[in-house]
């Protein structure tokens, strides 16, 4: 418990979050890398994943993509990348990094999350007549999004987590708090820097939820069909709509 | 090349490997144990926790939330935080690989477990098998195929994440990683990296071999019953046990590599 108290106790010294270490700088370090790195793996992985999944070809490499991206050690490419011609370019081998490491889950959800839409309901739709580029958008699409959108909140905390090794790297971001609390034996300051990750992480969460509800393209369809939501309680009952995410 | 790939700093240098082969085999041999312990005790460990949450379906939640925290725990925190414990020592960076690989395992061996039909129990109970012999002869060769899959996917996510041990000096191949940064010494990094990935890839190899040899009815039919290859990630928030699709589907991939 004497960690957890030192730990609070350095994060209520204001003295802590001021200046180019200070708490403040490292957070938005963190948030600016996972922000760009998570922005870029989506724009690689999700068009392809769900261009796979519509033509349900690729499957052994979608699948297999993630089982060969966690045998390389993030560590690993960091350093090595640190040590090429990018390592001048500040933070650029650290979004790098974390685009290898995060396109191959985002990737295998989507594509999974294509795949498991009802075949049933596909073929029904290609039978009305309906486009294959309408199939994706209105049926596919919708009913793949739940599952995209999990992939997507996992990645976003693994990446978050990850970001703090490109401390080891001598990057910036978080793991510089937890490092440097390492190196002079203050297991408050390796606490308190654990417990803004973590805090970082489950309010990244957070916002996707919140986000992944509004941007729902099913989210009339998925309120009032949900079991036990009746029809007057309409879309504004929440707890319909949390069963309905789920 | 010749010796002149040292000094030119060259990232693929054959006088590296002749003249430093010791430090390699030492650091991929403290790797390759590391490795072992850790997963073998990760498997001590899950299997009573497995047992117990099936046993008493009420700390179902409570162990695979724990376990599912301690996997959001940063690798660097999670080495950092146990530094007081366990002083600069193999026993922190064991510890904190143990308690990483019991998401997966934990997981994985009550999705075995559950998969199990209950016709091949009812018969066993017809016939008279107690408790621990329906769990050592019929239940756990059932489940092998899923418990090996996760024994498989924490292997390899370990090997990455011995890397991070370098923290604390004991890295294996994540030590030369690091040394290697520091002095700016790019055929040290690149080789610990190659020999790194090949450790995982070979692991895995390995226990494909070992699951093929163990569970030779899963062949017979159409494809392998519990080949791992389940949805990767998209688990995080559900219970694994129970889950459709397939074995593998109980554990959540990616945890960040090392």
């Amino acid at each position: 418990m004497g960690a957890v108290a030192d730990a609070w106790t350095w994060l209520t010294t204001g003295a802590n979050w001021q200046g180019e270490s200070g708490v403040t700088a490292r957070l938005l370090e963190h948030l600016w890398f996972s922000g760009v790195c998570l922005l870029a793996s989506c724009l690689i992985a999700l068009p392809l994943a769900l261009w796979l999944g519509h033509i349900g070809r690729g499957g052994a490499l979608a699948v297999n993509l993630s089982n060969v991206g966690r045998a390389v050690p993030t560590l690993a490419v960091l350093v090595l990348l640190t040590l090429t011609p990018l390592g001048r370019h500040g933070d650029l081998p650290t979004i790098i990094a974390l685009v290898l490491f995060a396109v191959p889950p985002l990737l295998t959800n989507a594509y999974v999350g294509m795949r498991e839409v009802d075949r049933s309901v596909v073929e029904a739709a290609r039978g009305m007549g309906m486009s294959g580029g309408q199939v994706f958008r209105r049926v596919e699409l919708p009913l793949a999004y739940p599952l995209v959108l999990i992939g997507l909140r996992s990645a976003t905390v693994q990446v978050i987590a990850t970001a703090t090794l490109a401390a080891m790297a001598g990057g910036g971001g978080l793991g510089r708090i937890i490092t440097a609390g390492f190196n002079t034996s203050d297991t408050g300051q390796v606490v308190a820097g654990a417990l803004v990750v973590g805090a970082l992480a489950l309010a990244a969460e957070g916002v996707l939820v919140l986000v992944g509800r509004l941007c729902d393209p099913m989210r009339a369809t998925r309120l009032t069909r949900s079991p036990g939501s009746s029809k007057s309680a309409g879309p504004a009952d929440p707890a319909a709509a949390a069963r309905a995410m789920t | 090349m010749g010796t002149g790939c040292l000094v030119a700093n060259e990232w693929i240098c054959g006088e590296y490997l002749r003249s430093r082969a010791s430090e390699l085999t030492d650091a991929t041999l403290q790797h390759v144990w590391i490795t072992v312990v850790s997963v073998l005790l990760g498997l001590v460990v899950a299997f009573p926790l497995a047992l117990l949450v099936r046993a008493r379906p009420r700390f179902a939640a409570p162990v695979l939330g724990l376990t599912t925290v301690l996997y959001a725990i940063p690798s660097l925190a999670m080495f950092s935080l146990l530094l007081p414990l366990f002083g600069l020592s193999a026993a922190l960076v064991v510890t904190g690989l143990v308690l990483y690989s019991l998401t997966i395992l934990v997981r994985n061996i009550l999705a075995g477990l559950a998969a199990v039909p209950e016709e091949a129990r009812e018969a066993a109970r017809g016939m008279g098998y107690g408790p621990a012999r329906l769990l050592w002869e019929v239940e756990l060769p059932l489940a092998l195929p899923a418990v090996l899959a996760g024994v498989r996917m924490a292997t390899v996510s370990t090997v990455a994440l011995t890397t991070v041990g370098a923290l604390v000096d004991y890295g294996g191949l994540g030590t030369l990683i690091t040394t290697g940064l520091k002095s700016y010494f790019k055929a040290q990094v690149l080789t610990a990296s190659v020999l790194c990935v090949l450790l995982a890839v070979a692991a895995d190899l390995l226990l494909l071999g070992l699951q093929r040899l163990l569970t030779p009815w899963t062949r017979t039919g159409s494809g392998p019953a519990g080949g791992g290859r389940g949805r990767a990630g998209g688990d995080r928030g559900r219970a694994g046990a129970g889950s459709a699709s397939g074995a593998g589907s109980g554990a959540r991939i990616g945890k960040e590599a090392g």
